[in-house]
């Protein structure tokens, strides 16, 4: 091979670096012209030739220039990490290449071709995103129908619970667990009646109008909380010696685990309703709560298990040769340990539980993805859709990522605390 | 006082039989109760609970089939057709997801930094955004920028792309049963083939080019139908046909729905980031000191990754894998929200909003994808037997 026979060396480093580099220079400029200037300056080659001569050009300069323990720092930073073989240098290059041409584009419908300003969708003329779209929209995707008025309902539940867990996380850890009951207990209500309202001269507004991101919190939250005690007690259940309560449990847990969110979703708006007395009506949110509850739980259920398996066999021994009984060896001694063991896996149930929210658009309810989805379709906004996913999107991301990444600074801290 | 002795005496046995007494009692009560409610509900409707209504004349046609399928059918045979629906979406995302997982998985690892930041990159967006979100963005934003039918993206004059679908070519077979029989024949040499060489080398030491013979065989046979069983096959390229002055469509191939595009890709797409990282997380699990031990013993590099790490790798692998596969095809029922025919939205919606029998309807398609569940677990838990070391 021609390649193999320049077979570059450190004795004259300066010259293969010099005509390695004016090769991959080539290649750019090849490269430059062609994506941004219109030019194709190797326009007398065949057609797939003259396509990838700056790929080529640049493998062939690559090629020189990967000189090992050169002595040049730069150099071999280079070359161990875009350039260890032919085949990395072509992946780079690729790599490369294919970001300069895009995202040159994206950038510009995303920020420097968009609209800002204005309120209609005909203040939306340069052509690239719209994001006045989302800019009228943004009320509805954040409280969905919810009265205009009423708004400051929503944001107190809110503020209140960033309250109550800001101070509980700088209260003495001897206060800590009444927060912990507060807002496992009293909160819930409080928050519920404060959104909902109908008491205490506050209008009711019914769950039909709730929607949007703060929806979205407001399921994954109450599902959360409400589906911990019920894994907890499903994981207690599947790991009981008592045949009848084992094969409950474990029937339930599979029962659950088998079947897509969706079905148990069209469950709780088709089937359950027969099930009850002639007359009785839930209200819709609390269905789907108690169907995303019971889903969530069985996957909860499996985290905790998971955790009471880790834990090694001389606590549950040393709990009974204490003459604990079987609440109290698993309130106090087994259940604490298990659960810090499995914060992880909770975060991430937790992670799927948001990502799950959107589906409640089965039943009807439409938080932030399905309020886009009737954003979309309202006549004066035709169009707008790539705009609203986009930002969907990214909220969601936001949200998820933030989540992801503590939820693996925690598993690490965990994981060498061990 | 008598009472004052009194004291219930709860030996061991009756301790426990207590808690699972309550439990079955609860069970029971809850189901007859429910069972009660759903027959006056049902009465009051008039509705029969019953299974009858699968017989019936469906009258209500599918977008999207693999079989004969119209209105005249039965609901039992439109049921058929979403399944078969569900498992072909379900099919082409694993196939899809696989193949990138597998890509993104191993770049996560490579020494090339841009191509391992890609990969992570990949990930960490397509992880955390919700799969409705993303089926949403491909259907009703990339899909639908596509061109008009009139001005397809054209691919080499055999396939088209436009706002209505993909259109490819569609195979037309003769004999075609000959050439399925002879690929299945094809398969059990193979088979037979290896477990020879297998022994032809363990008994007698002997190297026997399995995999050449294989392809040959895999390649051979289903050429020989070609040339002396007549068997042909011939591709019906689409056409552009001009239906009314504005309105064109492709006839003659096969129409990919957008729906079923964006679903498979969307469902890959998530899927990928997970398999991606089971993939990195078994490369990573197989120890270091096994590739030395193999690279001391003068194996080559190749040898090295087929005998010693991808076995070991693949131990970690299949497991979480197959788990992915199960969420993809459970994820599958997503259709609903972007109206391809599956499972969910065909019974579970069109039919059980004709018939109104909800629990009968919600029950067979929940124990669909139960059994579905359930049979994977089952192969998995036996492939996980099969797979486990062996210890001496």
């Amino acid at each position: 091979m021609n390649i193999n026979i320049i077979k570059p060396n450190k004795e004259n480093l300066n010259t293969f670096v010099g005509i390695g580099s004016f090769f991959v220079l080539l290649g750019f400029i090849d490269f430059f012209a062609n994506t941004f200037l219109d030019l194709n300056f190797t326009g007398f080659l065949p057609d797939t030739l003259s396509y990838f001569m700056p790929v080529i050009l640049g493998v062939l300069g690559l090629h020189l220039i990967r000189i090992e323990f050169s002595g040049n720092r730069t150099l071999d930073k280079i070359n161990t990490n875009f350039n260890s073989s032919n085949f990395n240098a072509i992946l780079s290059l690729l790599v490369i290449f294919t970001l300069i041409k895009f995202i040159p584009s994206l950038l510009n419908w995303f920020i420097f071709d968009a609209d800002f300003s204005g309120n209609t969708k005909q203040d939306c003329t340069s052509g690239g995103a719209c994001w006045v779209f989302v800019k009228v929209w943004l009320n509805r995707f954040v409280y969905g129908m919810y009265p205009d008025a009423e708004q400051w309902r929503i944001n107190s539940a809110f503020f209140l619970l960033f309250a109550l867990v800001g101070t509980s996380f700088f209260s003495p850890s001897k206060y800590k667990k009444y927060f912990l009951l507060i807002l496992l207990f009293i909160y819930p209500i409080i928050g519920f009646k404060l959104i909902s309202g109908g008491d205490f001269g506050l209008k009711f507004v019914e769950t039909g109008a709730w929607g949007g991101l703060s929806l979205t919190f407001i399921v994954s939250a109450f599902a959360l909380i409400l589906c911990f005690p019920v894994g907890m007690i499903l994981a207690l259940g599947r790991r009981s010696s008592l045949p009848a309560v084992r094969y409950t449990s474990i029937g339930f847990i599979e029962l659950w685990r088998g079947v897509p969110l969706i079905t148990v979703l069209f469950m709780s708006a088709v089937m359950f309703p027969m099930f009850l007395p002639d007359g009785t009506y839930v209200d819709k949110l609390i269905r789907v709560l108690i169907a995303i509850t019971l889903f969530e739980a069985a996957y909860m259920a499996e985290v905790i298990r998971g955790g009471l398996q880790a834990l090694p066999k001389g606590q549950y021994e040393a709990a009974k040769s204490l003459g604990m009984g079987y609440w109290r060896m698993h309130l106090l001694i087994v259940l604490p340990q298990a659960l810090k063991l499995v914060i992880p896996g909770i975060a991430n149930t937790f992670l799927a539980l948001v990502k799950d929210t959107p589906l409640i658009f089965v039943v009807g309810l439409l938080e932030l993805a399905g309020m886009v989805n009737l954003a979309k379709t309202n006549p004066e906004w035709l169009g707008m859709a790539m705009e609203g996913y986009v930002f969907a999107g990214l909220v969601f991301w936001v949200i998820c990522y933030a989540m992801s990444r503590y939820s693996q600074n925690l598993e690490k801290k965990l994981s060498t605390e061990r | 006082m008598i009472f004052k002795n009194f004291k219930l005496d709860l030996n061991n046995k009756s301790k426990d039989l207590i808690p699972q007494i309550i439990t079955v009692l609860f069970i029971i009560l809850l189901i007859v109760y429910f069972t009660i409610n759903a027959q006056n509900n049902m009465g009051n409707r008039g509705i029969s609970f019953g299974f009858g209504f699968l017989s019936q004349e469906s009258s209500f046609d599918i977008a999207f089939s693999l079989i004969d399928y119209d209105g005249s059918y039965s609901y039992a045979r439109a049921f058929l057709v979403g399944l078969l629906n569900t498992i072909l979406v379900s099919a082409i995302g694993i196939f899809f997801a696989t193949i990138l997982g597998v890509t993104v998985g191993i770049s996560r690892l490579s020494q090339n930094y841009l191509i391992s930041k890609s990969a992570e990159w990949y990930v960490e967006i397509f992880r955390n955004i919700p799969l409705i979100l993303q089926i949403f963005f491909w259907y009703f934003a990339a899909l639908r920028a596509l061109p008009l039918t009139i001005d397809s993206i054209n691919f080499y004059d055999i396939s088209f792309l436009n706002v209505k679908g993909w259109y490819v070519p569609r195979f037309i077979w003769t004999n075609f049963s000959l050439f399925f029989y002879s690929i299945i024949t094809a398969i059990i040499l193979v088979f037979f083939v290896s477990k020879y060489s297998r022994k032809q080398r363990d008994e007698y030491g002997k190297q026997i080019p399995t995999f050449y013979i294989s392809l040959g065989i895999l390649f051979g046979l289903p050429l020989l139908t070609f040339l002396i069983g007549g068997v042909t096959l011939t591709f019906k390229i689409p056409e552009l046909t001009q239906l009314s002055k504005t309105i064109y469509v492709y006839q003659g191939g096969v129409t990919i729905i957008p729906e079923l595009i964006s679903l498979a890709l969307a469902l890959s797409m998530y899927t990928a980031t997970f398999i991606a990282e089971n993939v990195r997380a078994g490369i990573i699990g197989v120890n270091k000191g096994q590739k030395e031990a193999a690279a001391s013993i003068g194996l080559t590099k190749a040898q090295i990754l087929k005998l010693v790490v991808m076995p070991q790798a693949l131990r970690i692998i299949i497991p979480p894998t197959t788990n992915q596969y199960l969420n993809l095809t459970k994820n599958s029922s997503l259709a609903a929200a972007i109206a391809y025919p599956d499972i969910v939205l065909v019974f579970a919606g069109t039919a059980l909003m004709q018939t109104g029998r909800a629990i009968e309807i919600i029950s067979i398609t929940m124990l669909t994808y139960l059994s579905l569940s359930l049979s994977i677990s089952v192969f998995m838990n036996w492939y996980n037997k099969k797979m486990a070391i062996k210890e001496k």
